[in-house]
């Protein structure tokens, strides 16, 4: 028989391991937190060098029930959506490792900070807080509820590079973490991490968030240059070891795809299937490419990634 | 693996005998490198450096071709581990499998031969159907006519008895993919694929086995080989495609550099094995939904890297709008479009989204280039013929090319030009605050 070696890359490099929640202990009050990042290879490729940690899968709730959203996510989450305290708990009983938490335009700082207390009082989960995505909006939200959940690491944004530093210094005060959030772009992903930590952030409280698109809208283009920054972090670039975190179920149900079931073409098939399949194909080869956190909308689309990843984590089989 | 010319150099006499018309031996080998020259100029090449140049010559992974009725499905060939690298090549083959004693074939295949999407204006379908025998050759022959008469489209043929393969080949039009040559029926196999010059698949639970199979069943003739490394789950088939691909491509491992078949169980598995190296994802299901999510993602990751998907310039119509919805202008780069598109159509809001010819660039990188300046969307507008859909005289223009504004009313004299938001995100709102008609 030929011999066949397997083919192994000496990397020299691994992602940055980066910590979200705290503990009673830790000054949080979170019953659980997670880990995230430690790869010390491509994803999955155990047989090539270590993988610590599995990607995390996170729900997105928002502190008012959108407007706008699919009829099918109305669907899945019922009467929970008028209540993010409810919303959260239906998210965590669906299987969530995280909750991703975004703030609407309308609210007030005091309803974010008293939404963000519910929230935590709702569920043990470790969580994550975006404003709306809005420059000023985003300072106005999230400085105070940075403070109202001082010692919680939570995971909060938007941080851009037009505006990162009010809410990297909240981050900072109050013992928080913070998304770097960059348009598709290897080298802006790495220069706004190099700012954010010229600030005096650690680089174990940054995550990467390189954007993506959704499925048939441009997803090549995120999937590719997360497999760049992930190949760069492997080969040792230190700032481009962040782990990184992805919003594929923002961007699947975005598209008409998911969003509507009339007026398309008959060779679009079933909606609801066609949904679900739609997020669930955005995220996983974004998975593929080295997503740590992944950011879904839909329970069923996190039942089926789920299951993905734990078949592609049990390498004892 | 390309050599180098130094390398090249070394398996030429070494003589500089000139004959090659090239004053050195050496000079020769660098025009060889650079492909500017073919081995046939020197006279003097012994057979066995012939030989090593033609194999080094030969791309890591061969290229295969599946075709019936004139249609073709072509595998293989693929140079890089990641798309960025370059690019992937030969889009992987979507096929539908059925067995012979499916009550519903012709039903089956007919539904799913004529399924066409259209994707950014490509017209996408399943590739071509696999047909399983399940008893004796009898009825696998039968079906295969059924499946003929039912569609043109490339076939594989699943049968492990070689006289059953036989029988069903003779009806399977001009080169079906046989599968598979396994430990213990690939010396027929291999005969019958070499008399009908036909692609055969080689399956076997290990890299050994596969690769020493491959190499036996070369041996008797026969090159065009598509692997099944039998791993089915996500991991074990992602570690064996992975390394089959990296053994190929960087080690020049000839034994197993050929494409590969997977059969994926659902649309996660099949995703994965459309973006980690499958070129055959043979699915047991044929439903639209999954067909187009997974055609979508096939063409995403296919897509040249240094060719992005443009749409055609021209007028777009966003839920069907009436003569006083507003005018939007953008340009033909693929992600500007859907950006502009879904924000406007998923706000409920209708209008007309003006395309201009920026040569696929995105509105900042387009007007940098000068591809996107006000002759360009002048031209749009008079030549999309929107005046006439319109009973308004307004366009709106990306806040980014804010500029333009001045010399875009020079150039549509009668026109009012509005400056619209930076951020597609941003339309909505700006169209409840400042549309009024
Ligand atoms: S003909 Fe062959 S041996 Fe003579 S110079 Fe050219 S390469 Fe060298």
């Amino acid at each position: 028989m030929p011999t066949v070696e397997i083919p192994k890359e000496k990397w020299n490099g691994k992602v940055r391991e980066v910590k979200i929640g705290a503990t009673k202990e830790e000054g949080g009050s979170r019953t659980k937190t997670i880990t995230i990042g430690g790869e010390a290879t491509l994803p999955f490729l155990h047989f090539e060098n270590t993988i610590p940690h599995a990607p995390a899968l996170a729900i997105e709730i928002k502190d008012r029930k959108p407007a706008d959203w699919s009829p099918l996510l109305y669907e899945a989450w019922g009467d929970a959506m008028n209540d993010p305290a409810a919303w959260a708990k239906a998210a965590e009983a669906s299987g969530a490792d995280l909750i991703v938490l975004t703030l609407s335009v309308a609210t007030k700082p005091d309803e974010a900070k008293a939404t963000v207390r519910k929230v935590l009082n709702a569920t043990g989960l470790p969580l994550a807080v975006f404003g709306p995505g809005q420059a000023e909006k985003d300072n106005e939200l999230i400085v105070p509820v940075a403070e109202e959940a001082k010692g919680e690491k939570l995971l909060i944004g938007v941080c851009e590079d037009k505006n990162y530093r009010t809410i990297v210094a909240a981050a900072m005060a109050n013992d928080h973490l913070v998304t770097s959030k960059t348009p598709m772009d290897v080298n802006l992903a790495k220069q706004l991490v190099i700012l954010i930590h010229d600030m005096g952030m650690p680089l174990e409280r940054i995550v990467m968030d390189p954007t993506t698109g959704a499925l048939g809208y441009g997803i090549e283009y995120g999937y590719s240059v997360m497999e760049r920054l992930r190949l760069a972090a492997l080969q040792g670039d230190s700032m481009t070891q962040q782990p990184m975190i992805v919003t594929p179920g923002e961007e699947a149900w975005k598209a008409k795809e998911s969003k509507v079931g009339e007026g398309v073409p008959e060779s679009w098939g079933e909606w609801k299937k066609r949904a679900i399949y739609w997020e669930t194909l955005t995220a996983t080869p974004l998975i593929h490419a080295g997503a740590d956190v992944v950011v879904l909308r839909h329970p069923e689309s996190l039942k089926k990634v789920k299951g993905m990843i734990n078949a592609l984590m049990s390498k004892g089989n | 693996m390309a050599l180098t010319g130094l390398q090249i150099y070394k398996l030429l006499p070494q003589t500089n005998c000139k004959e090659c018309g090239h004053p050195t031996c050496l000079a020769f080998a660098m025009k060889l490198a650079a492909k500017q020259a073919e081995l046939a100029g020197c006279p003097y090449v012994t057979p066995e450096a012939k030989a090593q140049l033609e194999s080094a010559s030969a791309p890591p992974i061969r290229l295969v071709t599946v075709s019936n009725n004139g249609t073709k499905i072509e595998e293989g060939n693929e140079t890089v581990m990641f798309r960025h690298e370059k690019t992937f090549y030969h889009r992987a083959a979507l096929m539908i499998r059925l067995k012979d004693d499916d009550p519903a074939l012709q039903e089956k295949i007919s539904k799913a031969d004529s399924y066409i999407v259209d994707y950014v204006g490509i017209k996408l379908g399943v590739d071509g159907f696999a047909i399983e025998a399940t008893a004796d050759a009898t009825k696998f022959v039968e079906a295969i006519k059924v499946t003929r008469s039912a569609t043109k489209k490339p076939l594989i043929l699943i049968a492990a008895d070689s006289a059953a393969m036989a029988e069903g080949a003779k009806e399977a039009g001009d080169k079906p993919l046989l599968y598979a040559a396994d430990e213990s029926n690939w010396q027929k196999m291999a005969e019958l694929a070499k008399s009908l010059k036909t692609p055969l698949a080689v399956k076997a639970a290990s890299l050994e086995k596969l690769a020493e199979l491959t190499e036996s069943i070369k041996k008797l003739g026969v090159e065009d080989l598509v692997l099944d490394p039998m791993m089915n789950g996500h991991l074990d088939s992602l570690s064996a495609l992975t390394q089959i691909r990296r053994l190929a491509i960087k080690k020049n491992f000839r034994a197993l550099g050929y494409p590969v078949i997977t059969f994926p169980n659902d649309e996660v598995l099949a995703a994965q094995h459309v973006a980690k190296y499958s070129s055959f994802v043979v699915l047991d299901d044929f439903d639209p939904a999954m067909m187009y999510a997974l055609l979508a993602l096939r063409q995403n990751i296919y897509t040249d890297p240094q060719k992005p998907i443009q749409v055609l310039p021209g007028l777009y119509e966003i839920n069907s709008p009436k003569p006083d919805s507003p005018v939007f202008v953008t340009t033909n780069f693929s992600i500007t479009y859907f950006a502009v598109n879904n924000e406007v159509e998923g706000s409920g809001l209708q209008g007309w989204l003006l395309v201009a010819d920026a040569e696929g660039m995105s509105v900042l990188t387009a007007w940098a280039a000068g591809k996107f300046d006000a002759d360009r969307i002048a031209k749009a507008v008079k030549t999309t013929g929107i005046e006439s859909k319109v009973n308004h005289k307004k366009i709106i223009i990306p806040g980014q090319v804010a500029v333009l504004s001045g010399e875009l009313e020079e150039s549509l004299p009668g026109w009012q030009i509005m400056v619209g938001p930076k951020e597609a995100v941003d339309l909505p709102a700006y169209v409840k605050t400042m549309w009024k008609n």
